[in-house]
């Protein structure tokens, strides 16, 4: 603080409200582009997502269009297969896999510790930088030609035949991948060294819990995911033999190579959504989280699993029957941990003083889409069915139900839940609960039809298709169009209420949890004082909400 | 918190608790290295598992002088990066700057040798392509690709490791550590070692096996 003159004495008499990191450190561009605060790093990648978002959501909204009439209609089956690309490689690098990592995480998972920042701040912004170089350089060669071999770049399709910016798309996806590994880096990191006083490891956030379970997959599964993007790029570069077997290579291998990477990047997927939605149904339902130790290792187990179980996208591969069974049976094991924390959240709920706002909504909404996609992924899982379904829609539906049905949805509720934390406001209430209904009504009228659609054999990635489909994609497209006005709504009452939604409490829900025990929205660095944990996580009482609801002092 | 360290970082309490941060987070990236490095190792395990003889006969032709030479010269540079953060660790800060300078010069001295060794497999036709030698099955040209890619990567990484060092050099010489702060040093020290321990590994793959059985 410099000496009080006149001038800022009086400036601060008239603005009373505390410090915060919005305020400290200045408005400028240079002070957003050059912070090392976690929070404010948050909010970049938010507004970049929601760019990378767009851009993707339009792709998919075409791709519908073009899908309401059997004939290839509206565009040409070679841009159609540069919009599910599009589609596919913005959503899965440039949206889902930092979604609830780099914006809610970075945003809350120091403040649960009782943390000032992460461990490397610089490193932090870094992969800022990384992922949007990458998202750019995917940008670039979308705009300049479009890349038509999908989101799984498979040999030797992208190194020979595809005449498309494979290589741009590569290299855009290879740079973004060092920012997610330095965020994994920097999530272990804090987890371990950065706890406040007190704060065991069995006394942390179930989300700190699943955060740390998906930095591990992201440190250890990304790097090879760009080692082998960078020899499939070599490949097609200097046309030597490594993928394609008119040189000698192995098709496989690629494929071996992807998925050992893509299916633990799955649960980079649905680990951090798993872990928002145990934060919304203990503070929903007023309930100490049921079995906390189970939840938090069912997060571990389903990160170690992860790893073993990528031969399952490839069972019509041509690789070894034998390989097979054991994917199939590991890729079953993975349902355990899953299905053991459906059912602890269910217990936790069970005569709970259930509220249903806004969070709420989409946590519940969570565990149903969560459960359908998990229970479909059985079906998958085992050879013999997958044989019947393999690349058709059954299978385009069943990761939407996992992807946008739960991570998606979880993302949306961690928004929600935690608003008034980041700008000090709150959002309309109402509006809320009808865009959660709006999502989960659109949601599932685009996708459930697709169920249908792929087990009666319709293909998926193609543009054109047998007429008996069309009532069924009819329907998809109809719960597509649902589907983007709940999420056109929430963008639009977020935006209102940074000026006119009403001005947050410290904690407006009456949560536990540190990141509640600060102002909203918290100081630069994020406590007054370093808080000191003394006692286990979801100290909810049933009588306290009793009383609180009593004196309508819920909000909501 | 009376005497805070100059080097202390606001999110941390104490130096102590800044240095293991920093040895953990240097330890997961050398995790992700490690994986990095394992496609490419499991690319070569998958092809030499196909084409045993072509491997073979493809690895009859790496100059294994150069290669032995190079394994010398970069166990050297391990030993002297060793002692380096020894001589940090004694406060000794004229002998850390020597041993990192000499660390450096070995590296660079290893770059040499590689850049030599290259020249030759050029001259000998080893580059994948359509001008490969013909005198070799046509699958001896993946043990090249991944030669090429493998050495390549790796000297990357050794050339990194130079910038790394130097700075690290330049650093000392502004006496910018001392025996009550040299984690930097002791960081660069294990990403060195990792280097190394790559090479370790390459050197019999590429130059080493079945060279002198068939």
């Amino acid at each position: 603080m410099n000496a009080v003159t006149p001038a800022a004495s009086v400036e601060t008499s008239i603005e009373r409200a505390p410090k915060n990191y919005l305020t400290e450190g200045g408005h400028t561009l240079k002070s957003w582009l050059l912070t090392t605060d976690h929070k404010r790093i948050g909010l970049l990648y938010l507004f970049s997502l929601l760019f990378y978002f767009t851009i993707a959501a339009i792709a998919a909204a075409m791709m519908r269009m073009e899908l309401i009439t059997p004939q290839g209609d509206m565009v040409t089956s070679e841009t159609y297969n540069k919009l599910f690309t599009i589609h596919g490689t913005l959503m899965v690098w440039f949206f889902l896999i930092p979604s609830i990592p780099a914006v809610l995480g970075n945003f809350v998972l120091p403040m649960m510790l009782g943390a000032r920042d992460v461990a490397f701040p610089k490193l932090n912004l870094l992969s800022w930088y990384l992922f949007n170089a990458g998202g750019l350089l995917a940008l670039y060669a979308v705009m300049f030609g479009g890349v038509d071999t999908g989101w799984t770049f498979y040999t030797p399709y992208s190194s020979t035949y595809s005449n498309s910016h494979v290589i741009a798309m590569a290299a855009g996806v290879f740079i973004a991948g060092f920012g997610t590994i330095l965020t994994g880096l920097n999530f272990i990191v804090t987890t371990h060294k950065l706890r406040a006083p007190g704060m065991t490891w069995f006394r942390m956030p179930l989300f700190v819990w699943s955060m740390y379970s998906t930095s591990v997959i992201m440190i250890l599964a990304t790097p090879v995911l760009a080692m082998t993007l960078a020899l499939m790029s070599i490949e097609r570069l200097w046309g030597v033999g490594i993928f394609d077997p008119k040189l000698g290579g192995d098709p496989i291998l690629f494929q071996h190579l992807f998925w050992f990477y893509s299916h633990p990047a799955v649960y980079i997927m649905i680990l951090p959504g798993m872990g928002v939605v145990s934060e919304l149904i203990t503070c929903f339902a007023r309930k100490p989280i049921f079995g906390y130790h189970f939840v938090a290792f069912a997060s571990v187990a389903i990160a170690i699993l992860g790893f073993l179980v990528w031969g399952h996208h490839m069972f019509t591969s041509g690789q070894s029957i034998y390989a097979g069974m054991v994917f199939s049976f590991l890729s079953y094991m993975v349902a355990v941990p899953s299905a053991i924390k459906v059912f602890n959240w269910t217990m936790t709920l069970y005569r709970g003083s259930i509220s249903f706002d806004t969070p709420m909504l989409y946590a519940l909404g969570f565990i149903g889409l969560f459960t359908v996609g998990g229970l479909t992924g059985l079906f998958l899982a085992a050879v013999g069915l997958d044989v019947h379904v393999q690349d058709t829609y059954f299978v385009v539906a069943h990761f939407h139900y996992i992807m946008v049905g739960g991570m998606v949805t979880a993302f949306m509720g961690g928004l929600h839940y935690w608003w008034p934390k980041i700008t000090g406001r709150l959002y309309p209430e109402k509006l809320g609960r009808l865009a959660a209904l709006t999502i989960f009504l659109g949601f599932n009228l685009t996708f459930f039809p697709q169920f249908v659609l792929g087990y009666l054999g319709m293909p998926r990635r193609y543009h054109a298709y047998a007429p008996e489909f069309q009532i069924y994609n009819v329907m998809s497209s109809a719960g597509a169009s649902i589907l983007g006005v709940g999420y056109l709504l929430p963008l639009i009452y977020f935006l209102w209420s940074l000026k006119y939604g009403k001005k947050a409490t410290a904690n407006p829900w009456k949560a536990t949890g540190l990141e509640w025990q600060t102002t909203s929205p918290p100081p630069k660095h994020n406590f007054v004082e370093t808080p000191v944990v003394d006692g286990p996580p979801y100290q909810y009482s049933a009588e306290a909400a009793e009383a609180e609801f009593k004196k309508g002092e819920i909000y909501g | 918190m009376a005497d805070a360290h100059a080097a202390l970082q606001e999110q941390f309490e104490e130096m102590p608790q800044q240095k293991e941060a920093a040895t953990l987070g240097m330890w997961a990236f050398l995790a992700t290295e490690v994986l990095f490095f394992g496609a490419m190792f499991m690319s070569y395990i998958a092809y030499r598992n196909a084409y045993p003889h072509a491997f073979a006969e493809a690895s009859h032709h790496t100059i294994v002088l150069f290669g032995t030479v190079n394994t010398a010269i970069l166990l050297t540079s391990s030993l002297t990066m060793a002692l380096a953060v020894h001589a940090a660790r004694e406060n000794n800060i004229k002998w850390l700057f020597r041993f990192l300078a000499i660390t450096i010069f070995l590296a660079l001295a290893f770059l040499a040798v590689k850049g030599l060794e290259y020249r030759e497999d050029l001259r000998e036709h080893l580059w994948p392509g359509p001008h490969f030698k013909p005198e070799l099955p046509p699958q001896a040209q993946i043990f090249w690709v991944l030669y090429w890619i493998m050495t390549g990567v790796h000297a990357l990484h050794v050339t990194v490791g130079v910038g790394l060092l130097s700075t690290m050099a330049w650093l000392t010489s502004r006496r910018k550590f001392s025996a009550d702060y040299y984690t930097p040093i002791e960081m660069s020290g294990l990403y060195w070692h990792f280097v190394d321990i790559i090479w370790i590994f390459l050197y019999p793959l590429l130059y080493l096996i079945q060279r002198y059985s068939s």
